[in-house]
């Protein structure tokens, strides 16, 4: 350790005590990736504070000493989000677990950053309310989390992403200031600028989320189709016939081939895809639509219908696909997770697209997605123990971002962009896009420490003029600076 | 050796329709010098980088509709008008998206989507408002109890900044977290930070049908149970309130739509009681209560009952002030509409003691327009508490300050009220 950072650590131990700061090279190797584990880097102090002021107080001391911070929550992040920084502090918000309030007259909820998703509608059920945004990892990701990432899940497609149900959020500014954002407020929205902004324009400390009512009736059903055309048909049809579902997830053969292996979630056999469609809310809207849901199916071509009308039946028919990300373990060493999205409509010709590119490099890969929203999870299976294999797989990942960037879609539809997708940001965005998206950062973090290297490939100093870009910054060159 | 171009010559330069300012073209009484009618991002573009050459103040505009909201502009040089950017540039239907220009005005984009049986789920107040003024206003309408309000369908945003840089943010699917969202900033900017020139929007399926729900009560210790409404199984789209005189009666109205709705309105009706049920909404449904001196409050849901009661109170106490009151109870983002007439003591005293009123409930009153006299007295925003993050952002995206100077939310009013006027007549 650095003399710079034994002062550091030596200045938080009087702001957290002993058990809150972690400087032991064993017990910080703990912390040294999030979900995304290729991605790794020792944090040189790991803090746990407790409250707002105890993040503010080490959020000053990593302004006035110049040293990098991130932040991280429960580490199930899919795009490398919170991966630390070797010369930076690592702030973990798991002891801030407190649900502060379930506020039932006015449907919100008041917790820290460290409360889990699924402990929010834990706490609101009894209440008849729940928070809506779902991600596959709700039983541990934390909803400090979800904020950074805009975390979506399986049911956004009619409920929205995590912007839509946050009401008011405390942060502490990468200055050390406490602010409140909240959505009562006139001018510009900040709220929901800082979320999904990845940990880049401060550290949330304590967020008021919606609470939504419970639906009258949930209804779903699983469609066993031939092939991935026909279930696309029906996902068109069901959108075109102006019904939205809570869900529509479809899985193809290889995906469910792992599922079956992993889980034995008893899929119709021979499926070459299936669709899971959930609808929900008041009961007679829900018998109508389900009726044109069935019909549907059929027409483009089901062979098989399942319907669930239990706690119990649903949780068989998701099992497969909750299961999926983990399954394709079961039948490849090894697996790249992407999260592209694209036009829904273009859903087919991207899935043959898909499909020639994992033939023409001999690559295998899973479908697992979103179908009502574009919303790809292409999972690209190799042997890492065999030569080239890695290299290939991820010429493949990247040629199917590619492939959704050119049919007007985006490079993460859920997982963020994090250090993994960074360098794919210049294909979807121009450079102005990106300086100007840069303002914002350098409003809220002017000295660029608020978990740099992240979203944005090589940005520019705050203040520094555009132009084009060559070379080293001088700053960079001559030590006084460092470029995030 | 040339000489530099004067701004009237550098902008007529620009290729863009330029013409002289007249009386009407006045921004709260700040007369501008020239109106320009950019018919492209790329026009847009251009126009401001002839802003930034020269030094000129920029107000957009679209339908001016709201242009009166807020403070008015300590300047303006150049309004810049948004009505020829009128054009859808596309709609799938199969994606329920559309992208557009800024200018289309939202009747325009609902007779275009209604085609494709879509629409896109905003309320406009005023009637002509266009999408990059809706926008820039942050308004909604009652509906935004079950489609949010215009920064939750909004999934793409091109804007134009002070200097000229055309910027874009999100995409055109419903589904999409790659770098930071400026459709969000955006939203409710006041023209401050640059040109929105085309967004692009998530859509809905037009409901199967519609129901209106409404029953008329003496007072409020009269209506019926908000929350027990607001959060039943029979989903009301809408729940609004209207009380045109401060003491009269109130009447409530929920809007149920989409399949079997005629069924859900019945039993909204038995849960509202004494309830009319039509096809057709009330006449005040989604309209301001009035638009000279209007002030909006917002609480969390479960105050609206007790802020009405504030508000009646603080009335009664400002002399029997005849407030009209309206707006989304269950969202508890309520409008108010003062006499013009109110003496701007008067109405300083109503909107200071109506602010701490409200405070015990965490709530906010925001004055969206009022008569110059007592204007020049209000505290238009109280306190906000993102105010210094707001000016900051402002500095980067505009250091020069020449986007509707004065209009920040948050920012202090001029120390004495500035009324520029039209020198030519």
């Amino acid at each position: 350790m650095t003399p710079a950072m034994a002062e550091l650590s030596g200045h938080f131990l009087s702001i957290l005590g002993p058990s809150g700061v972690i400087t032991d090279p064993v017990r910080l190797r703990t912390y040294e990736c999030d979900g995304l584990s290729y991605h790794r880097a020792t944090p040189a102090i790991v803090v746990l504070p407790e409250t707002a002021e105890q993040v503010a107080a080490v959020v000053r001391a990593c302004d006035r000493t110049g040293t990098p911070f991130v932040a991280r929550g429960s580490g199930t992040g899919l795009s490398g989000g919170a991966l630390p920084r070797t010369d930076g502090v690592l702030i973990v918000t798991s002891r801030m677990r407190r649900i502060i309030e379930i506020d039932v007259a006015n449907r919100r909820a008041v917790v820290e950053p460290g409360v889990t998703n699924l402990a929010i509608t834990e706490a609101a059920r009894p209440f008849g309310y729940y928070y809506a945004p779902d991600p596959s990892s709700q039983q541990i990701c934390s909803i400090g989390g979800n904020v950074a990432e805009n975390s979506g899940g399986a049911h956004c497609l009619k409920y929205g992403f995590t912007v839509n149900h946050v009401l008011a959020i405390e942060l502490v500014t990468p200055d050390g200031e406490i602010v409140e954002l909240d959505a009562m407020d006139p001018g510009y929205d900040l709220l929901g600028a800082f979320i999904g902004s990845e940990g880049t324009l401060g550290i949330a400390t304590k967020i008021t989320v919606r609470l939504s009512r419970a639906p009258e009736v949930v209804t779903t059903l699983l469609a066993a189709f031939g092939n991935v055309e026909s279930g696309g048909r029906a996902v068109s049809a069901i959108i075109g016939a102006g019904i939205v579902p809570a869900a529509i997830e479809m899985m193809d053969a290889l995906a469910i081939e792992a599922a079956e292996a992993a889980v034995r979630c008893d899929y119709p056999p021979g499926a070459g895809a299936v669709l899971i469609v959930e609808l929900d809310g008041p009961s007679a809207e829900v018998a109508h639509q389900f009726a044109q849901v069935e019909r549907l199916c059929q027409e483009s071509g089901a062979f098989e219908l399942r319907i669930a009308d239990d706690p119990a039946e649903r949780a068989a028919i998701w099992k497969g696909r909750k299961s999926a990300f983990a399954a394709v373990g079961r039948i490849s060493p090894a697996y790249l997770v992407q999260d592209g999205v694209v036009p829904r409509t273009a859903l087919p010709r991207v899935l043959a697209g898909i499909e020639e590119l994992a033939a023409r490099h001999g690559i295998r890969v899973a479908n697992v997605f979103h179908a009502g929203d574009g919303n790809l999870h292409p999972l690209v299976l190799f042997d890492d123990a065999e030569e080239g294999a890695g290299e290939r797989a991820e010429l493949v990942s990247s040629a199917i971002l590619d492939l959704c960037i050119s049919y007007g879609g985006s490079i993460t539809g859920e997982h963020g962009v994090g250090v993994d997708k960074s360098r794919y940001m210049p294909k979807m965005f121009t450079p102005e896009d990106l300086d100007t998206m840069q303002l914002v950062r350098c409003a809220f973090d002017p000295k660029g420490l608020s978990n740099p290297g992240k979203i944005f490939p090589t940005p520019r100093l705050c203040g520094e003029a555009p132009g084009v870009r060559k070379g080293v910054h001088p700053l960079v060159a001559s030590g006084e600076a460092e470029l995030f | 050796m040339t000489l530099s171009p004067s701004p009237g010559e550098a902008l007529a330069a620009s290729g863009v329709t330029i013409r002289e300012a007249g009386p009407d073209d006045a921004v709260s009484g700040v007369a501008p010098r020239w109106v320009a009618l950019p018919e492209t991002t790329g026009e847009v573009a251009a126009l401001m980088r002839v802003a930034a050459e020269q030094s000129l103040t920029v107000v957009p505009v679209g339908g001016g509709t709201k242009l009166h909201w807020g403070p008015p502009p300590t300047r303006c040089d150049l309004l810049l008008d948004t009505c020829c950017l009128n054009q859808i540039l596309e709609h799938v239907a199969g994606d329920l998206v559309v992208r557009a220009q800024a200018g289309v005005t939202t009747e325009a984009l609902a007779a275009a989507l209604a085609g494709a049986g879509q629409q896109l789920a905003l309320d406009v107040p005023v009637d002509g408002a266009t999408i990059g003024g809706t926008l820039a206003a942050g308004t909604a309408g009652p509906r935004r109890l079950r489609y949010g309000t215009a920064r939750d369908l909004l999934i793409g945003i091109t804007v134009v900044l002070a200097d000229g840089t055309v910027a874009r943010s999100g995409g055109k699917v419903v589904k999409n977290v790659a770098g930071y969202d400026l459709g969000k900033l955006f939203t409710g900017s006041q023209g401050t930070l640059g040109v929105i020139a085309e967004a692009t929007f998530r859509l809905h399926p037009l409901p199967a049908s519609r129901a209106w729900i409404t029953t008329t009560v003496p007072d409020l210790r009269a209506l019926p149970d908000i929350a027990v409404i607001a959060g039943s199984q029979l989903e009301p789209s809408a729940l609004e309130i209207d009380r045109p005189d401060l003491h009269g009666p109130l009447t409530l109205a929920a809007l149920v739509e989409g399949v079997a709705a005629d069924e859900r309105a019945k039993a909204m009706g038995e849960l509202m009681g004494e309830a009319r049920i039509g096809s057709e909404p009330p006449v005040w449904w989604g309209r301001l209560p009035g638009e000279e001196f209007l002030l909006e409050l917002r609480v969390p849901p479960g105050a609206a009952v007790p802020a009405l009661a504030a508000v009646l109170r603080t009335a009664e106490e400002a002399g029997d002030l005849p407030v009209r009151v309206r707006g989304s109870i269950a969202s508890s983002i309520i409008q108010l509409a003062l006499p013009p007439d109110t003496s701007p003591p008067t109405a300083e005293i109503f909107v200071s003691a109506l602010r701490s009123g409200l405070a015990p409930h965490g709530g906010r009153l925001v004055v969206w327009t009022a008569p110059p006299e007592a204007a020049s007295r209000l505290d238009r925003w109280g306190h906000v508490g993102a105010a210094t993050l707001m000016r900051r952002v402002k500095e980067r995206f505009d250091p020069e300050g020449r986007m509707s100077p004065g209009r920040l939310v948050g920012e202090a009013p001029p120390a004495a009220p500035r009324r520029v006027r039209s020198e030519r007549s």
